[in-house]
């Protein structure tokens, strides 16, 4: 309809353009760090493409890494985008792991039916962790992110004392002497997947969490509900005048948000784990939150940022033994993508630029000109 | 009365302003001058370039081309600081005041007077006095400026200006908020600055008031200046059609209203407001199929809670609210919608559209949930769209595409195009509050012929509006809202406007006026 100008250009594609050029920056803020510890940054670097992405068998391990990554940022997008900052993801996550245990030490089942209740076991106890901060907010207005906070500290406790109480015993292993751990799951329940030499199994999560993805973004896009959602995020106003109901809203985005989390927590369990110990995957729930900021709640582009999540985790140990840094170099680096990121949000926030819209041009304008 | 002011000195000169944004030329070659001690009205339809050109003229934007003179002299405006040190000062249609400060202060804000770090609010509450009683602007310096009622927050922009020595005043949209009384008021005070030496510019797209007031009109369409009027010659027809730029029809055409079966019936509804306070107080009224009642009353006296109320977006304290037969005191916005209720909600940014979401989507807010746009939990894509189509063509909506965010319509378009999507549905009644705030004159005519037809269609329509001028051109039967209360219902005619006007400030008489003092310090 009309010709665009450069800048014009740029502002239409900077919802994926900002993202990869904040990743840019930071490996080349990393770099400069790197170099000035007195390492070879480029052996550094090397280091951690040949762990991540290089070979198949890093390839896998960056996979199976990024698979509860993928889905917990989904957890965060789709609240994110019903207007409700999900910070819970953490202690859903763990709901949802200790609920798929449950039905994989108790149950005998064939697979066929195991793996879809051990899915759902983990779908429901993420859903009900989240819906308490969700009906707090509903129902009284308790703001979700100090309640989502709250509630990671409880999970993350009360999962300690399931597994350790001894008396009575309740969520631990009898057998294990350390106390540390839930019993095995039965095998029936177990992710099928195949294995690349000595690599960890590849699990059937990732199709999951990819069939996720799609089913994110069909939702919000051609569903009736994902619209409802979606509107009582964007304009509650609007969305009452509508005839919505936002404190239901309100309720299912954050149950559906905590289903995810739980997903990812159970998928763990049932794909690489088979038991929940004391030293369960700690931080994706927050890192999630990273994730889902860095696809700007994009479905598919939260697919490719838990890949680059997983894959530097990943890549960090033989950068680690490549270039003798220590594998903190790879959290600098994390942190600093999320600090471009969201520098470039603050800084629209703070002046009032709206997104891909006339402001930077009269913004550069003023400075150009007699402004 | 006014000496027309060509003889006086010139004391500001816009020449051949140009300024663009993307997309869009808002001022384009625009050239005025403003005379010692006159009223220059600038007349224009939303986003014609008003605000734009104001907006320079104090600093807000830099213009792409063109020069401002002010006392002969180049000025070029980097800041309102700049402005207001040239004595050029802008009452916004949004007061920028802080409500919980005092009028002193609020005044004194950006300015203040300080003697060893302390502020001299003493010596500025003087000087507010003294501006007051020299123009006409009676104001409480000491008072909150929460505790104060529109009119009065108008005044003290305007002596906030008048602290800051302005000779030049622009005044953006100031009867908006006004009673007619208020407006007259306030009329009065502009005619007390001009002849002290101040001059006015006074941006409005009223036309009455332009030819009350002004000594001079300039006239903006589309960012050009098109033409320059006298208003001892002009008339409200010819300035219509200078702005829209082809002849309006001020006076909407209706035959008399067929009045059928009442279709909403409300007894003795009682609504509390956000503070709590009782802002419907035991209101009855009806409403047949086929005419419409028209609600008038100043902004604030309760016809928002009304509304919210009668549309499901509020509970009611008491009373009973009855739509074709069925009590929906306590229903739900969407079953109230399901009964065939409309509703053209007066804050169409906040309720009735998405700003951020298209056309195609922002046409199905209601009805998203119901065939033939969703089928079972999936919408229909195809039907989204060509719904959307249908809205747009239907009521000559300006949009280069369904596709596009709402907000990317002027209001005038917005405004359309939600009429157009509450009016595609099977209607009983239609609840329209304020249904051409802000918009353009075409647009206005065009939507009151919509709501004539749906009058005629046999469709109740209960019409909250500010402005009387509204009320009178739609209204078969006018209810008066003050203070939460109906304080009279007559058939359009039996009173004149001002009338109407002195019954929507509370009835005139000193006994009312007593009570609503007291009314408002206890809120």
């Amino acid at each position: 309809m009309e010709h665009l100008s450069l800048p014009a250009l740029w502002a239409r594609y900077s919802p994926a353009l900002v993202p990869i050029l904040a990743v840019f920056t930071a490996l080349v803020v990393g770099a400069l760090l790197i170099g000035l510890t007195g390492a070879d940054w480029q052996a550094a670097y090397i280091g951690l493409w040949e762990g991540s992405f290089g070979t198949p068998r890093a390839l896998a391990d960056t996979i199976i890494r990024s698979t509860p990554y993928i889905i917990c940022g989904l957890a965060v997008a789709l609240a994110f985008k019903a207007g409700l900052f999900n910070i819970g993801a953490e202690g859903q996550l763990y709901a949802g792991a200790l609920c798929a245990v449950v039905v994989g030490t108790t149950l005998q089942l064939p697979p066929v039916f195991h793996i879809p209740l051990g899915i759902i076991a983990g779908a429901l106890g993420g859903a009900a962790w989240a819906s308490i901060a969700g009906i707090l907010k509903a129902r009284t207005g308790a703001h979700e992110v100090i309640n989502t906070i709250m509630l990671n500290y409880i999970a993350l406790r009360l999962t300690d004392w399931l597994i350790k109480s001894r008396q009575p015993l309740l969520l631990g292993d009898p057998t294990d002497t350390s106390g540390s751990r839930t019993p095995h799951i039965a095998e029936t329940m177990r992710l099928p997947g195949f294995t690349l030499g000595n690599t960890n199994t590849l699990h059937l999560g990732i199709l999951f969490a990819v069939i996720l993805v799609f089913a994110v973004a069909w939702f919000f896009k051609r569903t009736t509900l994902g619209f409802e959602l979606r509107m009582a995020g964007t304009n509650p106003s609007a969305a009452r005048y509508a005839g919505i109901s936002v404190p239901r809203s309100i309720i299912l985005a954050m149950a559906f948000s905590g289903g995810l989390a739980g997903i990812a927590g159970a998928g763990e369990v049932m794909g690489v784990r088979y038991e929940v110990s004391t030293n369960f995957i700690s931080g994706v729930g927050f890192d999630a939150i990273a994730v889902a900021l860095l696809a700007r709640g994009n479905p598919v582009g939260i697919l490719f940022a838990g890949l680059l999540w997983g894959g530097l985790l990943t890549g960090a140990r033989l950068m680690q033994v490549r270039a003798g840094l220590s594998i903190d170099v790879i959290k600098i680096v994390q942190a600093l993508i999320i600090m471009f990121i969201a520098a470039d949000q603050i800084v629209r926030f703070l002046y009032r630029i709206p997104q891909r819209k006339a402001g930077e041009e009269t913004m550069v304008s003023k400075g150009w000109g007699g402004g | 009365m006014t000496q027309p002011g060509t003889q006086r000195p010139v004391v500001m000169e816009a020449r051949q302003i140009t300024k663009r944004f993307p997309g869009v030329t808002a001022n384009d070659n625009v050239s005025l001058h403003l005379h010692q001690g006159e009223v220059l009205a600038l007349l224009g339809e939303n986003g014609a370039g008003k605000s734009t050109l104001m907006n320079i003229l104090y600093g807000l934007y830099s213009q792409d081309a063109g020069e401002i003179l002010v006392n002969g002299e180049p000025f070029r405006a980097k800041s309102p600081h700049a402005s207001i040190a040239r004595g050029i000062g802008m009452v916004h249609q949004h007061f920028q005041l802080v409500p919980v400060m005092t009028v002193v202060e609020n005044v004194m804000l950006g300015n203040e007077m300080t003697r060893l770090g302390f502020l001299e609010r003493r010596n500025a509450a003087t000087q507010i006095r003294e501006i007051g009683e020299r123009y006409g602007l009676p104001v409480d310096p000491h008072a909150l400026v929460a505790d104060l009622d529109v009119g009065a927050q108008q005044r003290v922009e305007i002596i906030k200006a008048l602290y800051r020595n302005a000779d030049i005043l622009i005044l953006d949209e100031p009867t908006a908020v006004l009673t007619p009384q208020e407006a007259d008021d306030l009329v009065r005070v502009m005619r007390t600055l001009t002849a002290q030496g101040k001059s006015l510019i006074f941006i409005t797209h009223k036309l009455r008031e332009v030819l009350e007031v002004a000594d001079r009109i300039v006239v903006l369409r589309a960012g050009r200046v098109v033409g320059e009027a006298d208003p001892a010659t002009a008339s409200e027809t010819s300035l219509a059609a200078l702005m829209v730029g082809r002849s309006v029809i001020l006076t909407v055409d209706k035959n008399p209203a067929q009045p059928g079966d009442p279709v909403l019936t409300v007894r003795d509804l009682r609504v509390r407001d956000d503070r709590q306070l009782m802002a419907v107080d035991g209101i009855s009224l009806e409403v047949r199929s086929g005419e419409i009642l028209g609600i008038a009353g100043v902004q604030g006296n309760g016809q928002t809670e009304l509304v919210q109320t009668l549309t499901g977006l509020r509970t009611s304290e008491g009373g009973r609210i009855a739509i074709a037969d069925q009590t929906v005191t306590s229903a739900s916005p969407r079953q109230i919608s399901e009964l065939g209720v409309a509703h053209i909600p007066e804050d169409r940014q906040r309720d009735g559209i998405v700003a951020s979401y298209p056309l195609t989507e922002n046409g199905i807010l209601e009805l998203y949930y119901l065939p033939p746009f969703a089928r079972g939990i999936v919408r229909n894509e195809a039907a989204i769209v060509q719904h959307a189509e249908q809205l747009v063509a239907a009521f000559d909506v300006r949009t280069p595409g369904v596709h596009v965010a709402a907000s990317a319509l002027s209001g005038g378009n917005q405004q359309k195009f939600i009429v157009a999507r509450e009016f595609s549905r099977k209607l009983k009644l239609l609840i329209a509050a304020q249904p051409t705030r802000g918009i353009d004159v075409g647009s206005i005519e065009f939507i009151h012929q919509q709501i004539i037809k749906k009058r005629d269609e046999g469709i109740a329509v209960l019409l909250v509006s500010a402005e009387l001028d509204e009320i009178l051109a739609l209204s078969d039967r006018i209810a008066v809202m003050y203070h939460g209360h109906i304080v009279a219902t007559v058939r359009n005619g039996d009173l004149s406007r001002e009338q109407l006007g002195l019954l929507m400030a509370g009835g005139g008489g000193d006994e009312e006026q007593k009570n609503r003092g007291t009314e408002e310090q206890r809120s």
